[in-house]
């Protein structure tokens, strides 16, 4: 593949459609800029600011503009909440809408045909194959990205974090915690 | 297209299997891969309904057995090839053997492309007002397009509920059959997950597909 690839590449250059230095910019960005810390930054101030867990939940896009953040965040983002009632799950069945700009690039399972094709029929399953397992009354929903709404669970925050700050917060957040495929850490899982 | 790449309820993949330290690409080809597709898919050629079609479009073989940045890389060689970027021989010799055409849009370009990107607003005009209201039943049709569609198969045929209206968006199919920016309103729409798989669901478990006006009739 590697050159395969590279030839596309320079054909492509040569002809003038592409900027090598525009490539290693993009690659750059994915690799060093974009990522959960960006979600786990939004999780933690919808934690300790309600007004702004409000603003989020009604346009996930328009609240997370008001944050300042470094990277823009595209528009049709959407926040679902879990609750001690229902957890929350996001796939993308058909290929891999996933939110980039607040997540990053998907992991490879993410992308994977077992989790493509499991996630929507036997959701618990598959969380079983994360390690998760979720209480017996709690309903779980999945949301297909079918289209270009994209999805990011807000998770529940850990017990025991009364009064902590927003950077220490978004410590407990994982990446897998904003798909629904893992839950925040907890208390005990992180340094003190 | 009734295509592999439409794999919701699909069983025999096997389990999930999670990397503790995964990374964003494992080769350098892949990262280049990538990048070479953000910047063609930024020069107006083909927008994302036309790029996901030809992936879906691939040999089910050549489809399954690929990593996720080979079928980006084989759909943008088969693009060019397809929009006369690039030619065969082209390809065969590894380099250009003339100059390129204008781009229908000027892609990314210089050190500081991927600062800011981001994805583009997907919103369309309404021509008429939404159909269906929030708490409707409504069915997904029972509909088998040769082209694109975004209606997984696994929802067809089934009964869920309007939950929300996301707005008027850039229907995919018209894009991919016609080339035209159709504006369709767009629904979460609710399924329980008894009535997709029957005795074989888990418990209490609930699906939403985002589904365009034209994938449902009134239940």
């Amino acid at each position: 593949m590697q050159l395969r690839v590279r030839a596309l590449e320079t054909i492509l250059t040569e002809k003038g459609y592409v900027d090598p230095a525009a490539l290693d910019s993009i690659i750059e960005t994915y690799e060093t800029k974009i990522g959960p810390h960006i979600g786990a930054r939004v999780v933690a101030r919808a934690w300790a600011d309600p007004e702004f867990r409000t603003a989020l939940l009604m346009d996930a896009s328009k609240a997370i503009a008001q944050l300042g953040l470094e990277q823009k965040v595209g528009d049709h983002l959407i926040a679902v909440e879990n609750t001690p009632t229902t957890h929350n799950m996001i796939v993308c069945t058909l290929c891999s809408c996933y939110p980039w700009d607040l997540l990053g690039l998907p992991p490879a399972w993410y992308k994977s045909a077992p989790y493509r094709a499991r996630t929507v029929k036997e959701p618990r399953k598959v969380l079983a194959d994360f390690g998760v397992t979720l209480p017996d009354e709690t309903k779980v929903r999945v949301w297909d990205s079918t289209a270009e709404t994209r999805f990011i669970v807000l998770p529940m925050r850990p017990a025991a974090t009364e009064g902590w700050s927003e950077e220490k917060l978004a410590g407990l957040v994982t990446r897998d915690s904003m798909i629904g495929t893992g839950l925040p850490k907890e208390v005990n899982e992180v340094a003190a | 297209m009734n295509g592999v790449h439409d794999m919701g309820g699909m069983d025999g993949f096997g389990h999930v299997a999670p990397d503790p330290h995964e990374v964003p690409f494992h080769d350098d080809w892949q990262a280049r891969s990538f990048a070479l597709n953000r910047v063609m898919g930024s020069a107006g050629e083909w927008n994302i309904d036309v790029g996901r079609y030809w992936i879906e479009t691939l040999p089910p073989a050549v489809y399954l057995s690929s990593s996720y940045y080979k079928k980006w890389f084989l759909r943008l060689e088969r693009l060019c090839l397809d929009r006369g970027l690039v030619s065969e021989s082209e390809l065969v010799s590894g380099h250009s053997s003339g100059p390129g055409r204008p781009l229908k849009r000027k892609p990314l370009s210089g050190p500081k492309a991927g600062v800011g990107i981001s994805r583009p607003n997907y919103d369309q005009p309404s021509r008429a007002p939404a159909v269906f209201e929030i708490g409707q039943k409504v069915r997904a049709r029972n509909i088998h397009p040769r082209s694109h569609t975004r209606l997984p198969r696994f929802a067809r045929g089934h009964i869920g509920t309007i939950e929300r209206i996301q707005g008027c968006h850039t229907f995919p199919d018209a894009m991919v059959e016609k080339g035209i920016e159709q504006g369709e309103w767009l629904y979460t729409v609710v399924f329980d997950g008894r009535e997709l798989w029957g005795p074989d669901a888990e418990d209490g478990a609930t699906v939403s597909i985002e589904a365009f006006e034209p994938y449902l009739e009134p239940a």
